[in-house]
């Protein structure tokens, strides 16, 4: 089953009389179950894909589906319920001072049991690390625990596709990497669908598939390691190589035989190797 | 201008049940002509230090109202805080701030957030039209070559953008009309705090290429406080780790990075060139390279035509 | 990273932080309705012995309340110079033009003034002992018998909440803004009335478009979490102890002793 599908989806802002197009004839659809990474750069329309995906934003041609439910006024709650977002900024998602009353906020939304809503706290703190956190006030959190609280928010109405919207691009590399993780292990642990947008290459590499979006629409598309192995065409959609990338380059431009990879163990592996074959040769 | 600071401590909220330790004795100096990076978790401290140096926030015995805490008997009085800016000096009641705030131009966090007039010329020129002396007059013609400048420097064209909302402009640009509102005035030293935070690469790139290009020119100092650890190692002279209101370590990239157990202990990142110096050290490869991009790729393709010594 | 105090609230534990915020409210209520039944220096001096009780079982220092008595002083001692000089009554001290003291606007001023010092104390106890979140939650909860006349408290408190939230972000956003504005060499202590308030707009206009993004923001994250259902639960139930029936007993024999004084002893003025 698709997780989400868009078919000829466009959606456009009218400016002064004159309509720009934000997404364009966009079709692609995420396998229930899939991680799926979306790259771009500012102002690519990747943002827009997210607020599509749970109606915030209504597109203006084309059709999106969630989980087999059309997504249209008659079923918007159906859809939101299963559809989870993060957005960017740590500070502007919290609704409440203490973290489990703004974990509790989405389930008392859906009219949950009180019971219930305990356990799905319980769940959510514990599935992003944050259970010694739940009588915090969450402006002494450090923006990635904040991000953390903003996940836990959603996970508390058992979505079963989550989208991060540049959720990092805010956060320090220590906050970064702890929302990546989180993204991970909920996508193979709990089964959550999960579609990450970024434009930081090495996030990317969790996933199983890499689309890049270029004024709104799909310009490449395949395994993130087949994508970065294609320098030249990321720089035209303003894209740069991750470091490691442009160092595994130079390497081999001055004639050491590295291939592509993203993994620094690897690419040691691969830079030993060479040097010690060179020596016994 | 050189930054010497010893002994500098700073509480908020001092007195009240809320009050934090931000700054704990931190003793610091930064020639004239560094790039200096300044790192550190959240909450270490880094940010309150460098607001004192343009005395946004004050030393509190530079302060009107300031009077000297009376010592109990048998007390030690704690070392009096030195901090010195160029010919100022931060503890005295009688410095000109205003002047020093001229000569050291401060960019805030997102500072595209600070912009506020009708249009990105009126923005720009803010700070340029505060800064003059009394009785000092600013021509519309000097006024427009200053604005054409910062705003050529941060690569905008006047003609494009001067008379346009600063609001209607992309994300990207909005950030380097602010920097050019602090840079108009032409400071000696720049102080930046995580100036490409929030950018994509691309422009988290273009911003380095821009600060390279005034330090050059006529910014003498640039203190860049940042958590990118890879843009420590490939632009700065010397860095400071800040970690609980105190300098645990100051000292150029090369032996910071060297260090990378005590960073890491820490919590903080090292650069993947240091990652790579690392692992290839497991594999029994031990190479001696600046931790810049260009210098640890020229040392492995060295050891590569010369064999493994 | 600068941490912004808001509200007044002291933060320690103790018997009285524990209590329920509903029970506060409607203490720090009855305690108003006893200091003004109380027509005698006996009833005053009742409601005085509970509240030092009060004050004894909160461990908020007795400086604390000083400074919120401080706050008042000026007015409170204006009215009482003002209620002196023109109450009126048969045992004069001194006449002089209209201004007149009696023996009876003397003991009706220091009536007033122990009155209004009760008042100001008992209510900054509240705010010392209640965090400003348990307080919205005890306000909604009391006021949820107004949800039968479709009065929308669930929205009330979720502003209040909100703006719980929120205020301390916007005020360190406002000292960001001011200090980034300071570095480009603006100026908001000198000049006349009409530069300092032009010295503010640019302050002002960046808070206003970071407060509007900051509501759209949240806005869509809300609209994300399904807010805006026909039926909503809550999850967090204040609970009754019996802190608050220690509470509530005190309350109901110092109101039941001011009253019977009052009935039985009468004025002593």
């Amino acid at each position: 089953m698709h997780a989400i599908e868009f078919e000829n989806v466009d959606f456009a802002y009218s400016e002064e009389g004159k309509r720009e197009f934000c997404i364009k004839g966009l079709n692609f659809a995420v396998e229930e179950g899939e991680f799926v990474a979306v790259l771009g750069h500012n102002g690519s329309g990747k943002s827009t894909l997210a607020r599509l995906s749970n109606g915030i934003l209504v597109p203006d041609g084309g059709k999106i589906t969630v989980f087999d439910t059309p997504l249209d006024d008659k079923h918007l709650f159906d859809v939101r319920k299963q559809v989870g977002v993060v957005f960017q900024n740590p500070d502007n998602q919290t609704v409440a001072s203490i973290v489990e009353d703004d974990v509790a906020f989405g389930a008392e939304n859906v009219a949950l049991p009180r019971e219930e809503i305990g356990r799905r706290i319980d769940f959510a703190l514990q599935a992003v690390g944050m259970e010694e956190y739940r009588h915090a006030t969450v402006a002494r959190l450090s923006g990635g625990q904040k991000q953390r609280i903003a996940i836990a928010g959603v996970l508390a109405l058992k979505p079963r596709l989550m989208i991060f919207d540049e959720a990092t691009a805010m956060l320090d590399p220590k906050g970064r990497r702890e929302i990546a993780a989180v993204a991970k292990r909920l996508n193979e642990e709990e089964n959550i669908t999960v579609i990450l947008i970024t434009h930081f290459m090495e996030e990317a590499l969790l996933a199983d598939r890499a689309i890049v979006l270029n004024k709104g629409e799909i310009v490449m598309e395949g395994a993130p390691k087949d994508i970065f192995a294609r320098h030249e065409e990321l720089l035209t959609y303003n894209l740069t190589l991750p470091r490691i990338g442009t160092i595994c380059k130079t390497l081999r431009e001055g004639g050491m035989s590295v291939t592509d990879t993203l993994d620094t163990d690897l690419l040691a592996d691969e830079i030993a190797r060479d040097l010690k074959g060179g020596n016994a040769s | 201008m050189r930054i010497v600071c010893e002994n500098l401590s700073y509480t908020y909220n001092a007195g009240s049940p809320f009050a934090v330790k931000a700054l704990d004795g931190v003793s610091l100096t930064v020639e004239e002509g560094e790039f200096f990076g300044i790192i550190g978790h959240t909450g270490s401290g880094k940010s309150t230090f460098v607001q004192h140096l343009n005395a946004l926030l004050r030393v509190p015995s530079s302060l009107k109202k300031y009077k000297p805490k009376k010592l109990k008997k048998g007390e030690v009085p704690p070392p009096a805080p030195v901090l010195r800016v160029g010919e100022y000096d931060l503890t005295d009641k009688k410095t000109d701030f205003f002047a020093l705030r001229k000569r050291v131009g401060m960019v805030f966090q997102y500072p595209e957030h600070q912009l506020f007039a009708e249009t990105v010329e009126k923005d720009v020129a803010f700070g340029l039209k505060n800064f003059l002396k009394k009785g000092e007059k600013l021509s519309d013609e000097e006024r427009k070559v200053a604005v054409s400048d910062a705003l050529k420097t941060v690569g905008l064209d006047y003609d494009e953008v001067a008379e346009k909302s600063p609001f209607d402009l992309s994300g990207g640009q909005k950030r380097r009309v602010a920097i050019a509102g602090v840079i108009v005035t032409k400071p000696e030293i720049l102080v930046l705090d995580e100036p490409a935070a929030g950018l994509d690469p691309l422009g988290k790139q273009e911003i380095m290429e821009l600060l390279h290009r005034i330090h050059g020119d006529w910014c003498k100092t640039v203190v860049i406080v940042s958590h990118d650890m890879d843009e420590i190692a490939e632009h700065c002279t010397r860095a400071a780790v800040f970690s609980e209101g105190k300098v645990v370590m100051c000292a150029p990239p090369k032996e910071l990075f060297r260090e990378a157990e005590t960073l890491l202990s820490l919590g903080l990142d090292i650069p993947l060139t240091a990652k790579l110096c690392r692992a290839l050290k497991e594999r029994g490869i031990d190479l001696d390279c600046d931790f810049t991009l260009e210098d640890f790729t020229a040392k492995v393709l060295a050891l590569k035509r010369g064999g493994m010594a | 990273m600068k941490e912004v105090s808001f509200g007044q609230y002291y933060p320690v534990d103790s018997f009285v932080h524990r209590m329920d915020p509903r029970l506060k409210i409607v203490f720090l209520i009855g305690f108003i309705v006893a200091i003004f039944v109380a027509n005698s220096f006996y009833g005053l001096i009742a409601c005085a012995g509970v509240l030092i009780l009060i004050i004894a079982f909160s461990r908020v220092p007795f400086v604390k309340i000083l400074k919120a008595v401080r706050g008042v002083l000026f007015l409170v001692l204006f009215t009482a110079v003002i209620n002196i000089l023109f109450h009126g009554g048969e045992h004069v001290y001194w006449k002089w033009k209209i201004f007149t003291v009696t023996r009876e606007g003397i003991v009706f001023s220091a009536y007033l003034i122990l009155r209004l010092v009760l008042l100001v104390v008992c209510s900054s106890m509240l705010t010392y002992t209640t965090t400003p979140v348990s307080l919205t939650d005890g306000i909604e909860s009391l006021l949820t018998p107004l949800k039968w006349v479709h009065f929308p408290v669930h929205a009330l408190a979720l502003i209040m909440s909100i703006a719980l939230r929120f205020i301390p972000i916007l005020m360190e956003e406002t000292e960001r803004i001011k200090n980034a504005q300071k570095a480009r060499g603006a100026d908001f202590e000198s000049g006349g009335l009409i530069k300092r308030i032009r010295a503010f707009i640019p302050i002002l206009v960046p808070l206003l478009i970071s407060a509007l993004r900051k509501a759209e923001e949240l806005g869509d994250a809300m609209d994300a979490r399904c807010y805006g259902g026909k039926k909503r639960t809550k999850y967090k139930k204040l609970r009754f102890t019996w802190r608050d029936l220690v509470g509530f007993l005190t309350l109901a024999i110092l109101i039941t002793g001011v009253a019977l004084l009052r009935v039985y002893v009468g004025d002593i003025v």
